[in-house]
């Protein structure tokens, strides 16, 4: 009888960034899966914790930048007792390709996942060719 | 006198003899965590019980007067496939998390983990089955575990 797969317990990895923050809150990596697809590409993350209205995904310079927001006033009053994980906001970000249409991505947000959908440009979905 | 900007820090770290202003710090509860993470190691809380500190989900128990709140960062889990059981001093958490994809797509990136999980807390206090809540939002599983009566401390009148 085949056995079940358990599942591996991840550290979150901090974010190294060049800029420092004003805050004191730290900022993890959300762990993405990134896929594609004829029509786009495909990227998924997980933020536990946040919702719809803190989660701030924007693109710059082609490049791709999704940060959550988690919301501390929930842990007030609260005092640690046993603690296995970090808890603090997530930020990741992507350089585009110009292969996406920038301006077709979308983005879904449910139970702490965050699938985005990065449409390409036509000239770059693949193109079957027939053979005479 | 300070200069500068206002920074927030705690009070420790102010040199002698500088005009402590103290501010409501919304980040104490957090640091506090942070604080507790990073020396739990020295921590011989929950040891020589069934848990393991490995498998999956990672916990985090707080207390909130005189109640635990556990944790766990489950995101994407269906809520029909996840079982939580209580019993007087332990929580047991189960299911199946799914990263499920279409056959017709090529994988770049793989890093989020799925499959079965299976896990058990012994709580150092006994909390009352009956009135347990748990609440799934946003990939959070809260576990609220009320203190039971018998296990409150009473007060005893000296005579």
């Amino acid at each position: 009888m085949p056995t079940k797969q358990e599942v591996q317990v991840q550290q979150k990895r901090e974010l190294e960034s060049k800029d420092e923050s004003t805050i004191p809150a730290r900022v993890f990596l959300p762990t993405a899966d990134i896929y594609e697809s004829n029509d786009a590409l495909n990227v998924v993350l997980e933020m536990p914790g946040v919702d719809k209205n803190s989660v701030d995904i924007r693109v710059e310079d082609s490049v791709l930048k999704i940060e959550g927001r988690l919301d501390f006033s929930k842990y007030q009053g609260l005092q640690p007792l046993y603690t296995e994980y970090n808890v603090g906001h997530y930020s990741r970000s992507f350089r585009l390709s110009s292969k996406i249409d920038q301006n077709k991505i979308a983005a879904e947000l449910n139970d702490g996942v965050l699938s985005l959908v990065l449409p390409k440009v036509e000239e770059a979905k693949p193109r079957t060719i027939e053979v005479k | 006198m300070l200069q500068g900007p206002i920074v927030l820090r705690p009070a420790s770290t102010l040199p002698w003899g500088a005009a402590m202003i103290t501010f409501a710090d919304p980040f104490d509860a957090l640091l506090s965590l942070q604080r507790d993470l990073e020396s739990r190691f020295a921590s011989d809380w929950l040891e020589g019980t069934t848990t393991s500190r490995g498998p999956f989900p990672p916990i985090n128990v707080f207390q909130q007067g005189e109640d635990i709140l556990a944790l766990m960062e489950l995101p994407g889990i269906d809520k029909n496939e996840l079982q939580i059981q209580a019993k007087a001093n332990t929580i047991r958490v189960s299911g199946k998390k799914r990263v499920d994809y279409s056959n017709d797509v090529s994988v770049h990136r793989r890093e989020r983990v799925s499959g079965d999980f299976d896990r058990t807390l012994s709580l150092p206090v006994q909390v009352d089955p009956d009135r347990i809540k748990a609440e799934y939002r946003d990939g959070l599983l809260a576990l609220f575990l009320p203190r039971a009566d018998s296990d409150k401390p009473r007060s005893i009148k000296i005579k």
